[in-house]
């Protein structure tokens, strides 16, 4: 009986989109690629929406659909955004512009251009995971990574997190930042000075709740206390922001439906 | 040799690139950005191995015939299908040498943007629902942390519509400091600023830790069991 009632719904929906396509009310799927694409992400976004209701063959179909597809996306993408201008442009410059991009012999050549067989030779072995044997190759790839990303990742969050972000907070302080540093006006104001004084405190509070080498008792303690608030006001402002977020993205799917698809709006 | 070696790159290859940023001279100079492409270069064949990943587990799932099979069929014809679009530029109006492979009129493009964007979009849009169910079971005021947490998430959440200007709008400029876009503004440039600064700082420290541990040897788990 649901199943009946589910297909007759299924049909009323199905011959009233038919009937406002032959009014030209909507975009004809056959008439156009563009006219079908939109068709299909209507009903792909659809699919997903299914969900809400229960899982079903329609949100499977959909989301395997999706894994299949933005898999390729990001492997054509590293392709051609990457390995061809980066790796192979590096190693064989007139190769690449005979195959891939015709302009890429005319820049100089790096002077350094023979270090890019490292990337290669270590990409081949991260690929090694695939074969039966010798897998542990792979490994090698990975300490590559890993000691890159340790290497790079280190310094950079010494200087631009760590030191920039004391900096950026100190800088503020005085009630008056010099215009040439970012956010800086050059006028001294006595609100901006109150509010960040209390920026300070609420960063040293944040940070004294992280420090674990004194007991959170007494004073220390009721202002490791204050630094959980002000942690979690961070987190309630992210959560209004994560949900801000995704209701406009809700907001902009809805939007094609009725706009670009059914053109009711 | 399973473990030393893996062991040696990471070591060496870190402390060069730590060293190379004390010397502003060549070749060292242009060695951090070098390996940050090299980076790059093995991340992108990476997605490769996660295409021949996906393969093997879906091509196995379709071979045997397991549960669910046909829609292992769908993922498979998926990726091959805008791989195949993808790397040989089909229907590129300036044909293959001619233009990027995302120009507008390509299939791949059609692919990214009938299928790829909406799907996206509409997968991060369910989570709306999902945060507000969960939000409603979990969020419970029952300490002052939580009630500040669930005040702040409401009033950044109306502060940012149309609804939460109305709401104070009768106030007197003399208290213009209780109305919601002000208390909004306050708490995202001050509160959340510091709050996140903090964070920042936390994050930067234990990424310093983690990195040198990683480089001298300590932390070896990224080497597995084997």
């Amino acid at each position: 009986m649901k199943r009946i009632m589910w297909l007759g719904i299924l049909a009323i929906i199905l011959l009233v989109l038919a009937l406002r396509t032959a009014q030209g009310h909507m975009l004809n799927p056959f008439d156009s690629f563009h006219g079908f694409g939109t068709w299909f992400a209507a009903l792909l976004t659809l699919a997903i929406m299914s969900f809400l209701y229960n899982d079903n063959p329609v949100y499977r179909f959909a989301e395997h659909l999706f894994v299949g597809v933005s898999a390729a996306y990001w492997m054509v993408m590293g392709f051609w955004s990457t390995l061809v201008p980066n790796l192979f442009g590096k190693l064989w410059p007139s190769l690449t512009a005979k195959l891939f991009i015709p302009g890429i012999a005319d820049q100089p050549r790096d002077p350094l251009w023979f270090l890019y067989f490292i990337p290669l030779v270590f990409g081949i072995l991260l690929l090694l995971r695939l074969a039966p044997k010798g897998g542990y190759l792979s490994r090698w790839a990975l300490a590559l990574i890993l000691g890159t990303t340790a290497g790079l990742r280190l310094i950079a969050f010494l200087t631009a997190d760590f030191m920039g972000q004391i900096r950026a907070t100190l800088n503020s302080v005085a009630g008056y930042v010099h215009p040439s540093l970012p956010g800086g006006t050059g006028v001294f104001s006595f609100e901006q000075m109150f509010w960040d004084v209390v920026s300070v405190i609420a960063i040293m509070a944040a940070l004294s709740y992280f420090y674990f080498s004194k007991e959170h008792k007494g004073n220390f303690g009721r202002f490791s206390r204050v630094g959980i608030w002000v942690l979690m006001i961070t987190f309630g402002a992210g959560f209004g922001y994560t949900v801000m977020g995704r209701i406009a993205l809700l907001v902009g799917r809805v939007e094609f439906l009725l706009v670009d698809w059914l053109h009711v709006l | 040799m399973k473990r030393t070696i893996p062991l040696l790159i990471t070591g060496v290859v870190g402390t060069v690139l730590v060293v190379a940023y004390f010397i502003p001279h060549p070749p060292f100079d242009s060695l951090r950005e070098d390996f940050s492409i090299f980076f790059d270069i093995i991340a992108s064949v990476a997605f490769i191995l996660g295409g021949g990943n996906l393969i093997r587990m879906h091509g196995s799932r379709i071979s045997r015939k397991e549960s669910n099979w046909p829609y292992s069929v769908v993922t498979v014809l998926g990726f091959l299908l805008t791989l195949f679009v993808g790397l040989t530029k089909l229907g590129n109006p300036n044909g293959f040498l001619g233009s990027s492979v995302t120009t507008s009129g390509s299939y791949f493009y059609a692919a990214y943007e009938y299928i790829f964007r909406p799907a996206a979009a509409t997968m991060f849009a369910l989570l709306a629902f999902y945060v507000a169910s969960a939000s409603f079971r979990a969020f419970r005021a029952k300490n002052a942390e939580a009630t500040i947490l669930l005040l702040v998430a409401f009033i950044v959440l109306i502060g940012r519509t149309f609804v939460g200007e109305l709401l104070t709008s009768w106030l007197p400029d003399s208290l213009h400091f209780l109305t919601i876009p002000y208390l909004v503004e306050k708490i995202m440039v001050v509160l959340n600023f510091a709050g996140n600064r903090a964070i920042m700082i936390g994050i930067a420290l234990g990424i310093v830790s983690t990195s040198l541990k990683v480089i001298i040897g300590i932390d070896r788990s990224y080497l597995g069991s084997g």
